[in-house]
């Protein structure tokens, strides 16, 4: 009796945690607004509360889900009973009302992680940062309830069973992406809250991007995680063997992934200089308004893609509402009030503030090309000029060599100094780095590869460019110690962050420049008994079977592999699969991965006399396109558990913050 | 002064760009109503639902009665509540439907219309994806209205809510009748 109670439980806990949105968002701002204290203490409750109240809303769809309660709507449109428990525990967010009550559960669990660790921070900066990411909570909770929601039900006309997943959602990397993408995303708007409360205080100090640092690392950090599961789910998954498409949606995660690197490289300098105030504070704003950006594009499905999902204009005008709403509020503080936290700050030209500078710079130039690629269709079309697509070629482009251009910069920036940097400085600790980069990388694709590839050999170059300085400042800051464990123990955790992160680029660099030149594919026909040789290894396939899945039936052939004339041989299973109750076709490629190479295999046509098209790959350090991506990730949670934000990640004793005098605050506001 | 008009800057281009945006969603890709319109019902050869014996092609809609053509499955709940519109247009206006069971099995299909009731004349067999593939169906359901002639006049994406039988199909239907 009570289970079939849980989907109204899940529709009235929302509507209680929007009403508890709408009393985070209004009485803390005005309480701080009109300095009164009691009206600014109902931040922290609230965001508890509402966190708690979308968690139980939360909960009861993923209990319908498992409970396969198909009188509800979403569970019978995105689920069907033959589904193995994960795929229907992952089905929640495969689809659009489940996938929009996800990304408000994550920005009311990052509401209530800021209200967790802001002990340290002044109550006003609390009571603006908390109402900022509540009036972002009441325009999402609105969005589910009045257009979205997913708890409507279908009675009395109950179907007896689901129209399942969609196959291609059927998968580990499915389950992984859109969460650790949306943590990024969302995660970006607790350093938009820091900014807008920075701006309507009118205070913005080191302190301010002491406290910004962490979350936008974090976000940061689960935005490239997010970005990377994504590339390798559609390498893998998608069957064409590509990582990158330059599809609308992958753009939309890599403009916010752009501006939030700009805007860490410029909160160092915010925090250590005090210089780039406003230019922080707009590139705050830009990476959240983007992330919007990106959620309005794949949720109105205003741009085609594989991602769009969802296709009802009234949603659509609604996201646009809320994104015009949140991003021109925004823009419009921050046009009127920026001019009060800014101020002048010397340096020279030569120095690592004018280089983070550069670095920002190339990277909003990276977002304008992408940006600009990306909605030019749509400009286009609304112009009536006809309709185009702007392809991989447009972005390969310019996205190429302004990367290049940028590692020059990422080469000199760590081991640059603030303010000012004698040039011989540079030259004197550089100049061997600069003539190792150009000889190994061009010299590597020679002795390893079967041609010689400029391209490699540039990306090559820039890799250890990046590279080569670093160790080259880690062993100049060793040295000076007296033992190498002092020497180590010295170095912070936020140094290593960064060392890991620009390592990760670099690696990612490799990884991109020798796949993409040394990429092998072959498609051919294959029956039983047929073999072909790609890249030294022979593909000989043994037989055709067939399997039955939990949900699919699937053509499966048996290819065994053998490399020259070594005795080492394993077999690899490409299938194709047809999922049962929706009819769909999918391709299951076989995958045999390795750090430096991966071999691919997929089933393409059958051909009907008893062979099937089949596309081979081979695939040299593709691997290292994610390691990279994971290595710049851990860097920036490293950075995070750096020691001098740890003192306002542990709490307080509370019965000392409670006996305080009012005016405890005010004097730590001085000290900071 | 000048100084301001610089900080104004991202908001104006945020406007323009939400400008086209919002054109955007008018110019919505999935607003598909005219990609058939006018256009020939497509040929094809398929048994029927009811008669795995019975073949049907083209020359059902060619009779020259105004037809509705309703693209349904057991496994699509919208259909279901569809049906009571669908059986009112059918018994009390008279309208010829045949249907299209899509991407089912025939022992589904055939519990579906006892179940819900069956305003069809007949019913096309497509479990592959067929003629849906022919008529660009991504979703049931899906219905379109073809002329005496064989011509698509009207397709409606989606649920047919008792309003849009009023609406939109009846209208419709009077026009092309």
């Amino acid at each position: 009796m009570l289970t079939q109670m849980i989907p109204e439980i899940g529709h009235y806990a929302l509507v209680i945690a929007l009403l508890l949105a709408v009393i985070q968002a209004v009485m803390p701002l005005a309480g701080a607004a009109t300095r009164r204290p009691l009206w600014m203490a109902y931040a922290r409750p609230m965001a508890t509360g509402q966190f708690l109240f979308v968690a139980i809303a939360y909960a009861c769809l993923t209990t319908s889900y498992m409970l396969d309660d198909f009188s509800v709507a979403n569970v019978a449109n995105n689920s069907n009973s033959m589904l193995p428990w994960y795929y229907k525990f992952s089905a929640v967010w495969g689809n659009h009302e489940g996938s929009v009550l996800l990304w408000s559960l994550m920005l009311a669990g990052w509401g209530y992680a800021a209200a967790s660790f802001s002990r340290e921070l002044p109550r006003d900066m609390v009571a603006r940062v908390l109402g900022v990411m509540g009036l972002v909570c009441v325009g999402f909770l609105l969005f589910i309830l009045v257009t979205s929601n997913p708890f409507e039900r279908l009675l009395p006309h109950m179907p007896a069973d689901g129209a399942d997943l969609n196959p291609l959602l059927q998968d580990i990397g499915l389950i992984l992406h859109p969460p650790m993408l949306y943590m990024g995303y969302v995660g970006f708007s607790v350093v938009f809250a820091f900014a807008i409360a920075a701006l309507l205080g009118g205070r913005l100090d080191a302190a301010w991007a002491r406290w910004a640092r962490p979350w936008t690392n974090l976000a940061w950090a689960c935005l490239t995680v997010g970005i990377a599961l994504g590339s390798w789910w559609a390498y893998y998954e998608l069957g064409w063997g590509g990582w990158w498409f330059w599809d609308p949606v992958e753009n939309a995660s890599l403009l916010p992934w752009l501006t939030g690197t700009a805007l860490m490289h410029s909160l160092a300098v915010t925090e250590k200089r005090g210089a780039f105030k406003s230019w922080t504070l707009l590139l705050a704003i830009t990476t959240f308004s983007l992330s919007l950006l990106g959620t309005f594009l794949v949720r109105s499905g205003v741009l085609t893609s594989v991602h769009a999902f969802a296709n009802d204009p009234s949603r659509g005008f609604f996201i646009l509402m809320l994104l015009g709403i949140t991003v021109g509020l925004s823009l419009l503080i921050f046009a009127l009030r920026a001019p009060r936290v800014s101020h002048k700050v010397g340096f020279s030209w030569l120095s690592r503030d004018a280089l983070l500078l550069i670095n920002n710079l190339m990277l909003v130039i990276m977002t304008v090309t992408v940006l600009l690629g990306t909605v030019y269709p749509l400009l286009l079309d609304a112009l009536d000029l006809g309709k185009i697509s702007v392809g991989p070629p447009y972005f390969n482009a310019l996205f190429v060599p302004l990367t290049l251009i940028m590692s020059v910069f990422m080469g000199l920036g760590p081991i640059s100094r603030w303010k000012e940097t004698a040039p011989s400085l540079l030259v004197r600790r550089l100049w061997l780095a600069a003539v190792v980069a150009v000889v190994l990388g061009a010299a590597l694709p020679l002795i390893f590869a079967e041609r010689w590839s400029a391209p490699v050999a540039v990306g090559l170059i820039a890799a250890l460019w990046i590279v080569l300085p670093m160790l080259r400042d880690l062993y100049d800051k060793i040295r000076r110690a007296s033992t190498l464990g002092a020497g180590l123990k010295k170095l912070s955790l936020a140094y290593w962050g960064m060392q890991l992160g620009h390592l990760g680029v670099a690696v990612t660099i490799v990884g991109v420049a020798v796949v993409s030149n040394y990429n092998i594919e072959r498609n051919v026909r294959m029956g039983p008994g047929d073999s072909v040789q790609v890249a030294g290894y022979t593909f000989t396939m043994i037989e055709l079977t067939d399997r039955r899945g939990a949900n699919f039936l699937a053509d499966r052939a048996v290819i065994e592999v053998q490399r020259g004339d070594s005795n080492r041989r394993f077999t690899m299973n490409p299938e194709k699969r047809l999922y049962l109750a929706t009819g769909m076709p999918m391709t299951q490629v076989a995958l045999r991965p390795g750090l430096f190479r991966d071999l691919y295999v997929a089933m393409g046509e059958d051909l009907g006399d008893g062979s099937w098209a089949m596309r081979v790959q081979y695939k040299p350090f593709v691997r290292w396109l994610w390691l990279g991506a994971l290595l710049m990730s851990i860097g920036g949670v490293l950075a995070v558990a750096d020691k001098r934000y740890r003192r306002m990640a542990t709490a307080p004793d509370p019965e000392e913050t409670a006996l305080k005098p009012a005016g405890g605050d005010r004097g730590k506001e001085a000290t900071a | 002064m000048k100084r301001r008009l610089l900080l104004l800057l991202p908001l104006i281009g945020f406007l323009a760009l939400s400008l086209f945006l919002y054109q955007g969603l008018s110019l919505n890709p999935f607003h598909r109503e005219s990609a058939l319109m006018a256009r020939d019902f497509p040929a094809f050869d398929l048994a029927t639902l009811e008669s795995p014996e019975r073949r049907v092609d083209r020359s059902l809609f060619t009779s020259g009665e105004l037809t509705l053509v309703n693209v349904w499955g057991e496994w699509c709940p919208e259909c279901k509540r569809e049906m009571p519109q669908l059986l009112d247009l059918a018994h009390r206006h008279e309208i010829r439907m045949i249907g299209i069971s899509w991407k089912d099995t025939r022992e589904k299909g055939l519990g579906f219309l006892e179940e819900f009731g069956n305003p069809f004349e007949v019913n096309i067999f497509d479990p592959d994806n067929e003629l849906g593939f022919e008529l660009g169906v991504f979703g049931a359901p899906e219905t379109f209205l073809v002329d005496g002639g064989g011509v698509i006049r009207y397709h409606h994406t989606g649920y047919i809510s008792p309003g849009e039988v009023r609406e939109k199909i009846l209208p419709e239907v009077q026009k092309w009748r």
